[in-house]
């Protein structure tokens, strides 16, 4: 429903004057600040518009892209237990990219160009997902690492200010966090096992740890999006404060497992009531951005395959309920 | 075919959370026909019991009020206050009412 009507709105956009255009940037943003939701066919100014659609794709992307480095553990997860639950994680992130996807499309972009933009490589995705999952722990890491990043990330955004992202972001943030303690759980039970088992353990902490801090962006101070987004209230913290957040909850939780963060600079701060860490390597996010990470051909390869080898798939069923229509219409 | 003319078309999904409520609008599903739009909202909306029905309708085929007209439509009813139980004045002695 939502989808309606935007050509309609667009064109009118193009007829008003300066002076009418302002009045509604200043009633858009006054209601905006009096944490008011905007609603699909409210007016909204384009750059607000745009904005999201980046956003939205790419978060959708990200949880399309993140079902392969853990799909490749489903057939070989190592009880039946652990590939019920993995593959009911699976699910949730093919869930959630459809959650997004719609909201994203009650903006007026359609699914098809969303869908376009990530096969080309146009749309990017979260860095986290270009590396590879060698190991089983590493289904443990992600858990616990990457969505535990994911959830400090997203429950901001259950706030934000378009209605339709804020209401996915709550289901998501309820579903996330089975997620992230299945993923602890799964390490806290290899880091009790043999000394092999708590080797795997480190060794994914050691591999994740880095990107999971990558995942909140670049530094305060090089993140360009960071001032526009939070006066429009689709973001409420800083990359920054979220990623400092997120190291203050999580060291504690490496200790209990007795497993070391791959930080030598780490080191807690009894003034300042937070732990001090050291300078990330942004070459290596920039390098993944760019399509250079270990896996960025391997995954957008892998949708690529999904989305030709789904195409007979896609128009089989519209020919099939083309034929049903055509049937229930002569026979009626 | 265009790319436009491929794409299922979207549905709108509401689901019953359970017996005695109402069904709630959820999100959409895009979906070859009413019957799989049913099939793929179970699928995306109801992964922990929370729905036990579930309706979708195409949401070309839904009607909206504009925004624009909110003032037109809604301000009326504001100054009706004399709507309200709390508008009439009733001596806190006088029980049950």
């Amino acid at each position: 429903m939502y989808t309606q009507g935007l050509d309609s709105l667009g064109a009118d956009c193009l007829h008003t004057t300066e002076a009418e255009r302002a009045a509604l940037e200043q009633r858009f943003q006054a209601k905006v600040d009096a944490e008011e939701r905007i609603e699909p066919k409210d007016w909204m100014p384009d750059a607000y518009r745009q904005t999201l659609i980046r956003q939205i794709s790419q978060h959708a992307h990200s949880e399309i892209v993140g079902m392969l480095p853990e799909g490749n553990w489903i057939t070989r997860a190592p009880s039946l237990r652990r590939k019920a639950v993995l593959l009911a994680k699976v699910q949730d992130e093919g869930g959630h990219g459809m959650y997004l996807y719609s909201a994203a499309e009650t903006l007026g972009v359609s699914r098809d160009e969303m869908l376009e933009q990530l096969l080309t490589g146009a749309a990017k995705y979260s860095s986290i997902f270009n590396y590879p999952t060698p190991t089983w722990a590493d289904v443990g890491a992600i858990g616990w690492l990457v969505d535990g990043a994911a959830i400090m990330n997203q429950i901001p955004i259950c706030k934000c200010s378009y209605g339709p992202y804020a209401r996915a972001m709550v289901r998501i943030c309820k579903e996330e966090s089975f997620h992230q303690r299945q993923g602890f759980e799964t390490m806290m039970t290899l880091a009790r096992g043999t000394p092999e088992q708590r080797r795997m353990a480190q060794d994914a902490l050691d591999r994740w740890w880095w990107p999971s801090l990558m995942m909140f962006g670049p530094n305060d101070a090089a993140s360009k999006h960071t001032a526009q987004s939070m006066r429009w209230k689709i973001k409420r913290f800083t990359n920054d404060e979220l990623r400092q957040k997120f190291v203050d909850i999580t060291v504690p939780q490496a200790e209990f497992l007795g497993l070391r963060v791959p930080d030598p600079d780490l080191i807690w701060d009894e003034a300042s009531q937070h732990y001090r860490f050291g300078t990330i390597d942004w070459t290596e996010f920039h390098q993944i951005l760019q399509g250079n990470g270990p896996c960025n051909r391997e995954r957008v390869a892998a949708r690529q395959r999904a989305h030709e080898g789904g195409s007979w798939v896609r128009e089989a069923a519209l020919a099939h309920a083309e034929k049903r229509r055509r049937r229930e219409a002569q026979a009626a | 075919m265009t790319q436009q003319q491929k794409e299922w078309p979207l549905y709108e999904v509401f689901i019953r959370a359970r017996s005695g409520l109402e069904h709630k609008h959820v999100g959409s599903i895009h979906a070859a026909d009413a019957r799989m739009a049913i099939e793929h909202a179970r699928d995306v909306y109801t992964r922990r019991q929370e729905g036990v029905s579930i309706w979708v309708v195409r949401s070309a085929d839904i009607v909206a009020s504009d925004p624009s007209d909110a003032d037109a439509l809604f301000e009326p009813a504001k100054d009706k206050i004399y709507r309200h139980p709390t508008f009439y004045e009733i001596p806190d002695e006088v029980k049950n009412l």
